[in-house]
């Protein structure tokens, strides 16, 4: 667009050089209807539940009923995280959320040498299924939703939660919740694989099949930005990857035979919320849009439900910082704010201790409290999708669709992310901007308030939360007698089923795995069985 | 000969975030040392052996995960086994203001939290690296 230098403002003195958004686009001055010349609302927006979705997928959006708070939590001994879970369903939380500890995540038992110092540190320990049994004590699986953050073991550890509702005498046909599943973001930014892709494609898709047969209202994959952001993408890297992870798992369901509509409406996404306020909603707004085009430009579904793109937001961890911490509420607040303003489904607000450990409960009631402040007070859930027709958000979304068909374009050319990952391309766009960012704030062209700006010297340091460590010993003490007392042949055989199953690379592995998990095998000795199968995943240094 | 400071980027444990393990081998790399970065995943003992190997003046580890305090004081302790007594070591990443003294008496140089700036740490190491003779 021409500048008119002859207008008093533009010529006018301005604070910055340039004025850019966290992910550093430049934003101008002003925007008006000049921008938007080629706008039109059906095509661009459609009323909330009506497609593209832009709006939001309900039409009535917070007015039929508020997102889900839903606060990931998880450390100690599977009793410790329960203890918490109680407390959290007391206190108005609606659904659960699991963070396992790392050794689990890889596929590693608690007593396995690479546990060693990590065994409840960052989730829950668990083992087998006992400790599945000990994490849901006295909580109905068939009346809770619940989200397990896992990836790699993602198919065991649905299983064992599986069987836990079988136990309780729970319909797997009640059961609600998600799985993250989604394998191709560990490759891509968070590194908790374990297989390499191929085999661990098969294992997701296998859990689709699976979850539309027998669980049908539980979401079989999460696929997940979060991460991405996380290890330091722009937010439309974080958009553009992971809609095309989406179409990548997509792309192999249906190359396994899988009917689109079988299994498109239990796909769902989980974003992160960064300090950006608009650039953030304009994310929102735009996956909708892009995934609804997406599914019956590209897939033609033929499900309505199949288009619409649910997804969780998370605010992001990274924005935080170990400087002034309670600053942290704030930056949550306006993050939380974006998710409900973009229309999300779902809500997990950070603690303000997050930087220096697990949250302890205080902090973490303030990062719940947050989501009911919102929800309650703020006057923003009265209407669907309020700032629609900014001209700013608008432009920002159009924008954001734009910069998403270009990366597409990319990787269509470079055959799909599975070979994209391969040749390192998403890794290293995420390490460009991670650095670039970083520099900004060391020149301060960036400003993180008590880090680069009003820093404070001397500050006392605030209570946080440490984990046991006599932890590990009786976590090591509790698998080792549980290895002596459950029926040993029993595990064999049902392993050694598995082992045959996956080296016939044919059937569906999720039976054969439920099997081992009812028989206590355990996560490391089921994942030592497909790894003898499969092989590991190495990273290449990019 | 070459006086290049030799850097070794290191992730032990099981924690996969290299974030700031990548950003921080590239800032080194941009201020003139040579850095090796170990990848994901690394036990103490390779860790300490990619050291000895490299002959490197500097051991960056990188720990997220709350592991440290068993990870850390066991690689210190395998350094002064191997006599790798001059290499400065140094830590980034959660480690909560508690930890700190404990890590600083088995022998780490120096400890950089959420928020510490490249130049900090780049500065510290060009100032405190011992280069061998």
């Amino acid at each position: 667009m021409a500048k008119d230098v002859s207008d008093p403002v533009k010529r006018g003195v301005q604070r910055l050089g340039a004025f850019t958004t966290v992910s550093g686009v430049p934003i101008e001055r002003l925007y008006t209807p000049e921008h938007l010349c080629d706008f039109d609302y059906e095509n661009d927006l459609g009323d909330p539940g009506r497609p593209p979705y832009t709006r939001g997928i309900y039409p009535t959006m917070y007015r039929g009923k508020h997102w889900t708070t839903r606060q990931f939590s998880g450390f100690g001994m599977a009793a410790d995280t329960n203890e918490r879970f109680h407390y959290l369903l007391k206190h108005g939380q609606h659904g659960l959320s699991v963070a396992f500890h790392l050794p689990t995540l890889m596929g590693y038992d608690s007593d396995h040498p690479m546990s060693e110092g990590e065994v409840g540190k960052c989730g829950v320990a668990i083992d087998s299924l006992a400790d599945m049994e000990r994490l849901f004590d006295g909580i109905p699986l068939d009346k809770i939703s619940t989200s397990m953050t896992t990836n790699a073991p993602a198919a065991i550890l649905w299983s064992m939660y599986l069987a836990v509702a079988e136990k309780q005498g729970a319909d797997w046909k009640n059961l609600r919740g998600t799985i993250q599943n989604d394998i191709l973001k560990e490759y891509i930014a968070q590194k908790t694989y374990i297989f390499p892709p191929r085999p661990s494609m098969k294992l997701i898709v296998d859990t689709f099949e699976f979850g539309s047969q027998h669980v049908p209202q539980w979401n079989t994959i999460s696929i997940s930005g979060y991460h991405i952001r996380e290890a330091g993408s722009t937010a439309l890297q974080e958009l553009a990857f992971t809609l095309y992870d989406g179409i990548e798992y997509v792309e192999w369901a249906r190359r396994a035979g899988l009917g689109v509509d079988d299994f498109a409406p239990r796909l769902s996404f989980f974003f992160n919320a960064h300090n950006d306020l608009f650039e953030e909603i304009a994310k929102y707004r735009a996956a909708r849009k892009v995934w609804y085009k997406v599914m019956t430009g590209r897939f033609e579904c033929k499900n309505e439900r199949s288009a619409m793109l649910r997804f969780h937001t998370q605010t992001a961890g990274c924005s935080l910082t170990a400087q002034q911490p309670y600053n942290n509420i704030v930056r949550v607040a306006i993050q939380a704010l974006a998710a409900v303003l973009g229309g999300t489904q779902s809500l997990h607000t950070n603690s303000l201790d997050e930087t220096l450990a697990l949250p302890t409960e205080h902090a973490s009631r303030i990062a719940l409290r947050t989501q009911q402040i919102i929800a309650r007070e703020s006057g923003i859930t009265n209407t669907a999708d309020p700032l629609a027709g900014s001209y700013f958000l608008e432009r920002l979304t159009l924008d954001m669709e734009k910069g998403c068909w270009e990366y597409f374009d990319r990787l269509d050319a470079m055959g799909g992310m599975v070979a994209a990952i391969e040749n390192g391309f998403p890794q290293r766009e995420i390490q460009d901007a991670s650095y670039e960012y970083q520099k900004a704030i060391e020149r301060k062209e960036k400003i993180i308030v008590g880090v680069n700006e009003f820093v404070m010297e001397n500050e006392a340091p605030i209570d946080i939360l440490l984990i046991d460590e006599s932890v590990t010993k009786r976590q090591v003490e509790q698998l080792q007698k549980l290895r002596q007392t459950r029926d040993n042949n029993r595990v064999r055989q049902t392993l050694e089923a598995l082992r045959q199953a996956a080296t016939g690379n044919s059937a569906n592995m999720m039976p054969y795995i439920l099997d081992c998990v009812r028989a206590y095998a355990t996560l490391g000795e089921i994942c030592d069985a497909l790894r003898s199968v499969y092989g590991v995943y190495e990273e290449p240094i990019f | 000969m070459d006086d290049k400071i030799r850097v070794l980027v290191a992730k032990p444990g099981l924690d996969g975030h290299d974030r700031g393990a990548k950003v921080i081998a590239r800032a080194f790399r941009d201020a003139g040392f040579e850095v090796i970065y170990t990848g994901l995943r690394q036990t103490p003992e390779q860790v300490v052996n990619a050291a000895l190997q490299e002959d490197v003046d500097v051991v960056g580890l990188s720990v997220l995960s709350g592991a440290h305090m068993t990870l850390c004081p066991r690689i210190m302790e395998l350094m002064k086994k191997e006599r790798l007594n001059d290499v400065l070591v140094v830590i980034g990443g959660i480690i909560p203001d508690q930890d700190i003294s404990k890590l600083k008496g088995c022998g780490v140089a120096e400890i950089f939290q959420p928020g510490a700036s490249l130049e900090e740490i780049v500065t510290y190491v060009r100032k405190n690296v011992r280069k061998k003779q």
